[in-house]
C-alpha cells in the first residue's frame, strides 16, 4: 500500500477467494434489470474514493488514488487481462524471434484531449520517463540498447539481452502503469511533478473544478476510441457510458455511510466492514468485492542490526508468527481475509505456498525458541514500529509484538504517526540511536505479484527496499527469472524464489484481505478488476 | 481611534514574524517527509533524494527560511509540495466555507443565547435558569460529532429533511447552501449557544445587582428596558469577549463539523497539510489564523467602546 493511501484512507476489508470469486461472478453479471433506462445526456456519478486526490503525477507517485487518476485520463500501450496476459491496448505488438526487439504499434484514432493525435515518439519519451521511476522499468532500460519511433506510429525497443518479462511490466496495472502522455509533458524531469494533464484516455481532468483533496471532475472524452473487444480486466475497449465522473474525499466513513444510503453519492470504493451491516439492511445499495486480489499484509526487518542481522533469528521470528490471529485482529470477520504464505500473492500465476506451513499455521513459538537459543539470542531489544493512525496498520504491530514475546523476544513496541514511521525507516542508524529493527505495511497484491515488481524481493543492499538486505542469491535468482522466456520456467524459477524469500526470511507474509465496495442499486456494469475503473459503468435512471 | 488602530496594526508585524519563524522551525524539526508521500511507499532513497532535492528541501535550513521569508514579502505563500497547487489558491478555495458557516453559526448562536441566559439571569433560581444551565451543561459535554451523528440521523436519515452532508456555494444555489448549512450550524451552535448563554447569565447576574438597577425599576422603567437597554448593555463586554473568540476558535477549529459534514473548509485543508507535511499549507494557515485572531481581537476591542463609554484608547 502506498503512503498517501496510508494517510488518507479509512479501513480496507478484505474476504476469502471463493467469496471473491463469486462476488466477481456477481459483479461481472450485474446486468441491467429488465426495463431500466440507461443514462441519458448530463448523467454523472458521485463517487468516494479511498483516499482524496492531490499529487496528479501518476509517475512520480506510487499512491493509488493517482494510479486510479491516471486510468481515467491516461492511456496504455498494453494492459492486462484477468489471466495477468498482456493485451493489446493503445498499441499491438510484435516481438523477434531473438527476444531483443519489440515492436509497438500504435492504432488509428488515437488523440490527446487537446486534439493532437498520439504519436510514437510521445509514447517513447512517456516510457523513458516511466522507465527514470519505476523499478521494474529500470530493470529494463538497463539492458535497453535504443528505444525510438520509427515512424509516427511505430515504437521499436530494442534489448541488448533477452528479458522474458518485458510485456508483463510494460503491462502491469500497479504501482506505476507506464500511462502515455504528450512528448512536451513526458519531458519534464522524472522527479518533479507534472503541470499538464493532457491525457489521451477516455475521459478528460476538469482542472478548474480541482480542489485537491477534496472533489475532482473528469467530463466524457468524446473523441476517444475504444477497442472493440469486449472488456477484460485492465484490458479491452474502454466504452464511457456516463458524461461525468466525479470523485469526492469523505474523510469520515459513517457520513460516506450515510451519503450512500441517502443517494446523495453513487459509489464507496472501501467500506469499513463494521459499518457493512448498516449498508447491508438498504435495500437501495449492493454490497460486494470486486477485486479479487485484494492487499497483502507483511512485516519487515532490518538486516543492517542485530538481531535480524542474523538469519537464524529472522526464522525465529518467522516461526513466532501466525497469520490468523494478525488477520483477525485486522479484519474481524473471516469472510473477507484468507491465510496466504505466497510471497506473490494468491491467486496470481506464480502463487506458492513453499516454506509458510507455520505461518499460515499455529505459529511454532517451541520452535522459535530453540532457534533462538541455538542462536545465542541475548535478549537485545526489538525496536518493533507501530503506526497509530492509518486504520489499516495499527493491528499487525500489536499482534506481531505479543507473538514475538511468546517465543522468547525483548519486544519495544514504540507509538508514532505513520510520517514518522516513515521518516524513521529511511534511517540505517541502530535501533538504540533512532533506527528500527522491524515495520508492517500492505500492498495490493499486483504490487508484489512477481519477484521483478516486489519491492522487497530485492537482494541489492543499499539500494534495496528498507531493511537493505545483501542477498546476491536472490539478484541470481532474479537474473535467472528475467532470462526466462516462458511462462513455465518463470514459475519454477518463481517457487525457488519463494523458497529463498522465506528461508532467509527477507519478508514475513501476514495474509490477504479484499476491499469491499458498495454501489447503489441504479449503478450497473461495474467491471471487476483491482483497480476502480469507470468504463462500461452505467447509471440507470 | 484611528491612531489606537494603527498601532494595533503595527503591533501585530512582530507578532507574525514571530510565529512565522517558530512555526517554520518547528515543523522542519518535526520527523516526516513530504518527498515520501509524494512518491509512495515503494520508493527507494535515492529516489526520495531526488525529489526532496527539485523541492528545495535538501538546501540548508536557513536558506529555506530566507526563501520562504523572501516569498511572504511578495505575497507569495508558495506551491503545495503535494498537490503543487499555489497556497492561495488552496485557501482561496477552502476559506468560503469555513467562514460561511462559522458566520452563520455565530448569528445563530447569538440569536438563541444571548435571550436565553438575559431569561436565566432574570428567572434566577427558578425552573427556566435551571433548564437553561442543564442544557448549556450538556451542550459542552456532548462531543460535537455526537450531535452531528444524531442531527444527521434524525433530520436527513429517518426524517429525511436535509441533506447528509456537502457543501453548497450560495452564489450557485442559495437554497442548496442554506439546506446544507442548517445541520453543521446547529451542531456547532449548540456548544457556542451554550457557552455565551452561560456568560450572559453571569454577567447579566453581575449587572442586576448593581445600584443603577435597582434605581431604573424604583423609577417604574419597564423591566423588559431594565433588562436589555440598562442591564444587557452594561454587561455586554464580557458577553462581546467570549462571542470574538469564540469566533475565532470557529475559523480555527472546526475540523471535526467539517469531516462530519463533509465541508471542504480551511480545518480539513490544515489538518490533511500536517499529516502530509505539506510545509507551505501548514505556514500559511498558521499565519491566516494568527491573523484572524489578532483581527477579532481589534474589533472586539474596538465594539467595547460601543457599549461602555467609559473605555477610550
Amino acid at each position: 500500500m502506498t503512503l498517501m493511501s496510508h494517510d488518507f484512507s479509512t479501513s480496507i476489508l478484505a474476504r476469502g477467494r471463493s467469496i471473491a470469486a463469486a462476488a466477481m461472478l456477481a459483479a461481472s453479471t450485474a446486468i441491467i434489470p429488465a426495463g431500466a433506462a440507461l443514462a441519458q445526456d448530463g448523467e454523472t456519478i458521485t463517487a468516494v474514493m479511498h483516499s482524496g486526490l492531490r499529487v496528479l503525477d501518476p509517475i512520480i507517485t506510487t499512491a493509488h488514488i493517482t494510479r486510479n487518476h491516471g486510468y481515467m485520463i491516461y492511456d496504455v500501450l498494453v494492459a492486462q487481462d484477468k489471466d495477468f496476459t498482456p493485451q493489446p491496448q493503445m498499441a499491438e505488438f510484435a516481438v523477434s524471434d531473438d527476444g531483443l526487439t519489440y515492436t509497438f504499434t500504435l492504432r488509428d484514432g488515437l488523440k490527446f484531449h487537446d486534439g493532437e493525435p498520439v504519436t510514437a515518439a510521445d509514447a517513447v519519451a512517456s516510457l523513458k520517463r516511466w522507465g527514470e521511476r519505476d523499478s521494474g522499468g529500470q530493470l529494463i532500460f538497463d539492458i535497453t540498447a535504443s528505444l525510438e519511433a520509427t515512424d509516427d506510429k511505430t515504437v521499436t525497443w530494442t534489448l541488448s539481452e533477452p528479458f522474458g518479462p518485458l510485456l508483463d511490466i510494460v503491462s502491469k496495472q500497479s504501482a506505476v502503469p507506464p500511462f502515455i502522455m504528450p512528448a512536451r509533458v513526458a519531458e519534464t524531469s522524472a522527479d518533479e511533478a507534472i503541470t499538464d494533464y493532457t491525457g489521451s484516455g477516455p475521459f478528460v481532468f476538469v482542472e478548474e473544478e480541482f480542489e485537491p483533496g477534496v472533489s475532482v471532475t473528469y467530463a466524457k472524452f468524446e473523441d476517444y476510441v475504444p477497442r472493440e473487444e469486449p472488456v477484460d480486466w485492465m484490458a479491452g475497449g474502454k466504452v464511457v457510458n456516463v458524461d461525468t465522473v466525479k470523485w469526492v474525499a469523505m474523510p469520515d466513513a459513517q457520513t460516506a455511510i450515510n451519503a450512500l444510503v441517502s443517494g446523495e453519492i453513487d459509489y464507496l470504493e472501501q467500506t469499513p466492514i463494521d459499518l457493512l451491516p448498516i449498508l447491508e439492511a438498504s435495500p437501495d445499495v449492493v454490497v460486494e468485492v470486486r477485486d479479487p486480489l485484494g492487499y497483502q499484509t507483511m512485516g519487515r526487518m532490518n538486516f543492517k542490526h542485530p538481531p535480524f542481522d542474523d538469519v537464524k533469528i529472522r526464522q525465529a521470528a518467522l516461526m513466532a508468527m501466525s497469520q490468523e490471529p494478525v488477520l483477525a485482529t485486522l479484519i474481524g470477520n473471516p469472510e473477507y481475509y484468507q491465510m496466504c504464505g505466497a510471497v506473490f500473492g494468491c491467486g496470481t500465476p506464480l502463487e506458492s505456498a513453499t516454506g509458510t506451513e507455520s505461518l499460515t499455521g499455529a505459529g511454532d513459538a517451541a520452535a522459535a525458541k530453540a532457534l533462538l537459543e541455538e542462536a545465542g539470542y541475548d535478549g537485545t531489544p526489538i525496536v518493533l514500529m507501530q503506526p497509530t493512525d492509518v486504520v489499516t496498520l495499527t493491528a499487525q504491530p500489536v499482534v506481531a509484538a505479543q507473538q514475538l514475546r511468546e517465543a522468547g523476544f525483548n519486544v519495544d513496541m514504540q507509538a508514532m504517526d505513520w510520517q514518522t514511521l516513515v521518516t524513521r525507516r529511511a534511517s540505517q542508524s541502530a535501533p538504540s540511536e533512532g533506527g528500527w529493527n522491524i515495520f508492517f505495511t500492505n500492498w495490493m497484491v499486483p504490487e508484489i505479484s512477481s519477484p521483478l515488481i516486489n519491492p522487497m524481493v530485492n537482494g541489492r543492499g543499499d539500494d534495496a527496499w528498507f531493511g537493505w538486505p545483501e542477498d546476491p542469491a536472490l539478484e541470481e535468482l532474479r537474473a535467472e527469472f528475467i532470462a526466462a522466456t516462458s511462462a513455465e520456467a518463470q514459475k519454477e524459477i518463481a517457487e525457488r524464489i519463494q523458497a529463498h524469500v522465506i528461508d532467509v526470511v527477507n519478508y514475513v507474509p501476514l495474509g490477504q484481505y479484499l476491499p469491499v465496495q458498495s454501489r447503489r442499486t441504479n449503478i450497473v456494469n461495474m467491471i471487476p478488476a483491482p483497480v476502480p475503473v469507470f468504463w462500461e459503468v452505467d447509471k440507470t435512471e | 481611534m484611528l491612531g489606537y488602530i494603527i498601532r494595533r496594526i503595527l503591533a501585530v508585524i512582530p507578532v507574525m514574524a514571530i510565529v512565522a519563524i517558530f512555526v517554520f522551525l518547528l515543523l522542519r524539526l518535526t520527523p516526516g517527509d513530504p518527498a515520501a508521500i509524494i512518491a509512495g511507499d515503494s520508493a527507494t532513497p535515492a529516489q526520495l533524494d531526488r525529489i526532496r532535492e527539485s523541492l528545495g528541501l535538501s538546501e540548508p535550513l536557513h536558506v529555506q527560511l530566507v526563501t520562504w521569508i523572501g516569498q511572504l514579502f511578495r505575497g507569495d505563500l508558495g506551491t503545495s509540495i503535494i498537490s503543487n497547487q499555489p497556497v492561495t489558491r488552496l485557501i482561496g478555495q477552502r476559506i468560503w466555507p469555513t467562514l460561511q458557516i462559522g458566520t452563520l453559526t455565530i448569528i445563530l448562536s447569538v440569536l438563541i443565547a444571548v435571550p436565553l441566559g438575559v431569561l436565566a439571569a432574570w428567572r434566577h433560581r427558578t425552573w427556566v435558569d435551571y433548564a437553561v444551565m442543564t442544557f448549556s451543561v450538556l451542550g459542552f459535554s456532548i462531543p460535537v460529532f455526537v450531535i452531528g451523528y444524531i442531527f444527521i440521523k434524525i433530520f436527513a436519515i429517518d426524517l429525511r429533511w436535509l441533506p447528509v452532508q456537502g457543501y453548497s456555494a450560495p452564489s450557485e444555489n442559495l437554497q442548496a447552501f442554506f439546506l446544507r448549512a442548517i445541520l453543521p450550524c446547529l451542531t456547532l451552535a449548540t456548544i457556542y449557544v451554550a457557552l455565551i448563554a452561560r456568560m450572559t447569565r453571569a454577567s447579566m447576574l453581575e449587572v442586576l445587582g448593581e445600584d443603577y438597577v435597582r434605581t431604573a425599576r424604583a423609577k417604574g422603567v419597564k423591566e423588559r428596558i431594565v433588562l436589555f437597554r440598562h442591564a444587557l448593555r452594561n454587561a455586554a463586554v464580557p458577553i462581546m469577549t467570549i462571542i470574538g473568540t469564540g469566533f475565532a476558535l470557529l475559523i480555527s477549529g472546526v475540523v471535526v463539523t467539517e469531516s462530519v459534514f463533509n465541508i471542504p473548509g480551511i480545518g480539513r485543508l490544515t489538518v490533511d497539510a500536517i499529516l502530509a507535511r505539506d510545509y507551505p499549507v501548514i505556514q500559511a494557515m498558521i499565519l491566516l489564523t494568527s491573523a484572524i485572531y489578532v483581527f477579532v481581537n481589534l474589533l472586539i476591542d474596538i465594539s467595547y467602546t460601543f457599549f461602555d463609554p467609559r473605555i477610550r484608547y
